[in-house]
């Protein structure tokens, strides 16, 4: 079977990269994905707070969601859904496998759009027994919005991850008992407004520079230990808190899905634990452009439904004229900061191009240093936090002018 | 009645009906847990070793040579993963390179085969990601890695498609004498009548002997520790990386599992309690003594840490002999009673045929269906399973790539999995990366729908362990 | 009194102060904020969402406007006893007035019976 673009997943990424594909004229795009229905994480996240950017409009995901498929059917672009993609080749041929067997679809052009996964509980090497009753934050959030089925009345919640804390609120409103969050670092890695109306709203304690020393139970999770955390981030004694509990929620971090990326040969940002991409969103491999969490994590959908358009167009435009010369500079991150993505600017691109950078701590007066080689521009922040993206934007006669771009956090007196 | 009831369903127990089954006997598998396999034989090194380190003339050195023989066409018929990757003791100092030769002289005695001093060049040639310290290693190339709990499954599914019968959640707590049986008592109230009784409950193989008069050997617990990477890790190391022994122990080793993860593990602790809890120093314990033996340590693909309980006996050997009129003790089955495990079984089997004057059953069947069949075959012949079964070309756990195929297939054949746990050591669902984050609900709902249970009946690993318990709102 | 906006992702950290009976807004973005902690300082409101049960699965459903902080619970306790048993669009009334303050819980979800 030949595509000219093969879009891998079916979430709030893939949507948004197969519409604006489509829209800039590539017509003959499938978008594949594993489950039985589009919409990714978004059909879980019954919240609101989505597209405020994006629509003006504070939506549910759900409803997001649909704001997409409901143009993805428009243009009658075809989904492919409970079909699961096996291996991407540097060849572009991607191998699938569903029901009615194993095919390989050889493409044009391909975007990445799987995601990302939570960090799992096993990965923190937590001391203790290893009951049912441990969940992710999300795989309860699979439980109570999509079945109906509560994981347990006496929860505590390790990680101030958004998951966590809405489901802090969710679980509270069904009638569950949220006894804390625990935090590891000196700031939660949440958004702040969930913050306030999830956690502050419903009185939930959370303990900044904590963490769990032991978990409990033999069968079912009867308990946990927290402690305070030193410098090193190890648990200073004397400074324990037991909670019983009949449940405990992860929320440690977002891990982009990248097992099919590696194994095309697509290098990877330790950074950002996604693809090397330029502005175009293309990988090292021509013809293979990335999206969304997949690509690095984001906090709210909006901007990644902005990034796949991006990646969309870009696809479409490689589909129909073609691989392009480019010329590019490398970005770097500077001091405070931990990422800046893309990884690398077209100085052919002739377009103004917007970089993404997060902060490695959180500091409230902050100078933002963005340094391309030729000029030094500066702005100020009144707060940076490590949960929440910042972005700059750098006109195309900036970066046909840079050396490079480095962008750096500093303090300000 | 029964002629054979074996107390305890680990990898002992499970080869030794296994091997039973070769004869015209009626055998019943006795598992105080929800499943088998649930004790050491779940949570161990899955080293087959390849016999340099016990004793000369211990039962130990003697049964793990003939096992070591015995395991690569015992995997093969019940298709289990094994693989001959060959194993190094490292050296670090003139001391432990005399060590070294104690070792391969022990193991020439043993009958292991094939030993070998490589110098520090040849090790690192082999292993690019060991120590530069590393002053020279024992190459013992019989030494292999196994799958411990799909070879515990499997030996007992065989053992159950011969014949055998399995009973789950049935802990002994008494055995009461009749003239021509024993009548033993689990705690809920059934009770099975047999002629004949193996101990081979493990941890727990000296309170099972008492039932039945004095015990002349005591067992205590060990715990060790584990820590496991993603299958990304595969081929950081190829060999089973060991340092060389202490009195506690085999001490930390680093290998590759039959999955392609790396292990790491495990700690030495002795226990009042058979309790399996990591310990906080645990970690630093495993990790501290795995960055002397390695470089480059992939820590970042650490995808769970576990424990488990081995049972270690005062004897320092294993105890297999007779423990009364109807009992026969297999207790004391401490490390290498895993590559020892097919050895120990068929001896066991054979000394009780014997006794019984038991013929053998010509419609036995060594071979059964191997849970990893479907990953193993091409394209072509996926397709056509799929064209058949349609389940199979359906992914339920991504992490690991396993089809509502083999899902299914675990929930229905030899023995049952009936717990989130069962799916996941029969098929490796939620053994992955993401530790069962996205596909357990699906596994609930297909346990549900196979044992027509309630969401809030579904358990993690039988008992107690319900998965959830909040109720519906 | 201090409070963080949750109007949006942004989440200005405001101070509200009453003088002389009006209210004082600062560390606001936007009016959107303003008015936020006005009605924080008022009659706390919010948004509800949860899912209501449906013949097959469940219906994603939140309330049409905030209600008052001190009525979600007497709402949520109305969600848990409703039950979807129609087709429904995104917007569709599955509760109506369920604050008696005009307030209707509507589906966020489409659902085939």
């Amino acid at each position: 079977m030949k595509r000219d673009l093969v879009i891998i997943g079916g979430g709030p990424a893939g949507l948004a990269a197969a519409v604006a594909a489509y829209d800039a004229g590539c017509k003959d795009v499938v978008v594949v994905e594993r489950e039985s229905a589009v919409g990714g994480v978004l059909k879980q996240c019954i919240h609101n707070g989505f597209g405020l950017t994006r629509f003006k409009e504070n939506l549910t995901g759900p409803e997001y969601a649909h704001k997409f498929t409901d143009e993805v059917e428009k243009r009658n672009i075809e989904t492919l859904t409970d079909t699961f993609v096996i291996s991407l080749d540097d060849k572009k041929r991607v191998t699938c496998m569903n029901k009615s067997g194993i095919f390989t679809i050889e493409a044009k052009a391909v975007i990445l759009a799987m995601g990302c996964r939570e960090r799992s509980k096993g990965a923190l090497n937590i001391a203790g027994t290893r009951p049912a009753g441990l969940f992710s934050a999300g795989t309860a959030q699979k439980y109570v919005n999509l079945k109906g089925w509560l994981p347990g009345k006496l929860v505590v919640i390790l990680g101030s991850g958004d998951i966590g804390l809405i489901m802090a609120r969710r679980m509270t409103l069904e009638g569950a008992k949220v006894l804390c969050v625990s935090e590891i670092m000196p700031y939660s890695s949440g958004l702040k407004r969930n913050i306030a109306q999830c956690l502050n709203d419903f009185n939930i304690p959370l303990y900044l520079e904590h963490t769990v020393v032991e978990i409990e139970g033999k069968e079912r999770v009867t308990g946990v230990t927290l402690a305070k955390v030193d410098e090193n981030k190890r648990p200073i004694a004397g400074t324990e808190k037991h909670f019983d509990c009949d449940t405990v929620l992860f929320s440690v971090g977002l891990i982009p899905e990248n097992e099919l990326t590696k194994r095309a040969g697509i290098g990877l940002d330790s950074r950002t634990k996604g693809a090397f991409v330029d502005g175009d969103r293309e990988t090292q491999i021509p013809g293979i452009f990335a999206c969304g969490n997949v690509l690095h994590v984001h906090d709210l959908v909006d901007f990644v439904s902005e990034e796949a358009e991006m990646a969309g167009r870009s696809a479409a435009r490689y589909v129909l004229e073609g691989e392009r010369e480019k010329d590019y500079i490398l970005t770097e991150n500077g001091e405070n900061t931990g990422y800046v993505l893309p990884q690398k600017l077209d100085r052919n691109k002739n377009a103004a191009q917007k970089l993404y950078f997060r902060v490695r701590s959180a500091f409230r007066n902050a100078e933002v240093v963005v340094d391309t080689g030729a000029a030094v521009k500066k702005f100020n922040k009144i707060a940076v936090a490590p949960g929440e993206m910042e972005s700059v934007t750098l006109g195309a006669e900036e970066i046909a002018a840079a050396k490079y771009v480095k962008i750096s956090v500093n303090r300000r007196a | 009645m029964y002629d054979i009831a074996i107390i305890g369903g680990g990898c002992i127990g499970a080869l030794t009906a296994r091997e039973l089954a070769r004869y015209r006997l009626k055998t019943v598998v006795l598992e105080a847990a929800a499943d088998v396999s649930a004790g050491a034989s779940r949570a161990n090194s899955g080293i087959v070793h390849a016999g340099f380190d016990a004793a000369e003339g211990s039962l130990k050195a003697k049964f793990n040579v003939l096992g070591n023989a015995m395991m690569e066409s015992v995997c093969e018929e019940l298709g289990v993963e094994y693989k001959n990757n060959a194993s190094l003791v490292l050296a670090f100092d003139e001391e432990q390179k005399n060590t070294l030769f104690e070792l391969m002289e022990r193991g020439r005695k043993n009958g292991v085969t094939g030993l070998e001093i490589l110098s520090k060049e040849e090790v690192l040639r082999r292993e690019e990601n060991l120590s530069h310290d590393v002053a020279a290693a024992l190459f013992a190339p019989t030494g292999g890695i196994v799958c411990p709990f799909t070879l515990t499954i499997a030996a007992m599914g065989n053992a159950m498609d011969n014949g055998a019968e399995l009973l789950t959640d049935f802990n002994v707590v008494a055995a009461e004498n009749a003239s021509d049986c024993v009548r033993l008592v689990a705690t809920d109230g059934r009770s099975v009548k047999a002629k004949y009784v193996v101990n081979c409950a493990g941890a727990g193989a000296e309170k099972v002997a008492k039932l039945f008069g004095e015990a002349n050997f005591s067992v205590h617990a060990r715990k060790g520790e584990y820590i496991l990477l993603d299958s990304s890790t595969a081929g950081y190391v190829k060999s089973t990386i060991f340092t060389v022994p202490t009195k506690a122990g085999k001490g930390v080793l680093v290998t590759p599992t039959t999955d392609g993860n790396t292990l790491i593990g495990p700690t030495s602790v002795e226990e009042d309690t058979f309790d399996n809890s990591i310990r906080r120093e645990g970690f630093d314990d495993i990790l501290s003594k795995a960055k002397k033996m390695c470089e480059r340590l992939p820590l970042g693909e650490t995808i769970t840490s576990f424990a488990g309980v081995r049972a270690y006996c005062d004897r320092h050997d294993f105890v297999l002999e007779e423990g009364g009129e109807r009992l026969f003790n297999a207790a004391g089955i401490e490390s290498p009673g895993l590559t020892s495990s097919p050895a120990i079984g068929k001896f066991i089997a054979e000394k009780i045929a014997e006794k019984f004057r038991a013929e053998r059953n010509p419609d036995f069947n060594p071979r059964c269906k191997s849970y990893a069949f479907f990953k193993k075959l091409s394209v072509e012949e996926k397709n056509k399973i799929i064209a058949k079964d349609p389940d199979f070309g359906q992914i339920v756990c991504r992490c690991e790539s396993v089809t509502l195929g083999e899902i299914k297939e675990a929930l229905t054949r030899n023995p049952r999995a009936r717990t989130i746990d069962g799916i996941k050591l029969r098929t490796r669902a939620g053994m992955g990366r993401c530790q069962s984050g996205f596909c357990q609900p699906a596994q609930l709902e297909l346990l549900m729908k196979e044992y027509s249970l309630r969401y809030d009946e579904v358990t993690k690993n039988g008992k107690e362990s319900y998965i959830l318990v909040g109720g519906e709102i | 009194m201090e409070l963080i906006c949750i109007q949006c992702p942004r989440g200005c950290a405001m101070n509200v102060e009453k003088k002389d009976g009006e209210v004082f807004v600062t560390g606001n973005f936007c009016p959107k904020g303003k008015e936020y902690a006005i009605s924080e300082t008022v009659e706390p409101r919010r948004v509800v969402t949860s899912s209501v049960r449906a013949e097959h699965g469940r219906v994603s459903v939140k309330t049409d406007r905030a209600v008052k902080k001190t009525e979600i619970f007497a709402v949520m306790a109305k969600i848990r006893a409703a039950k979807v048993l129609k087709n429904v669009q995104i917007g569709d009334i599955i509760i109506e007035n369920v604050d008696n303050e005009g307030a209707n819980v509507v589906a966020t979800a489409p659902y085939r019976v």
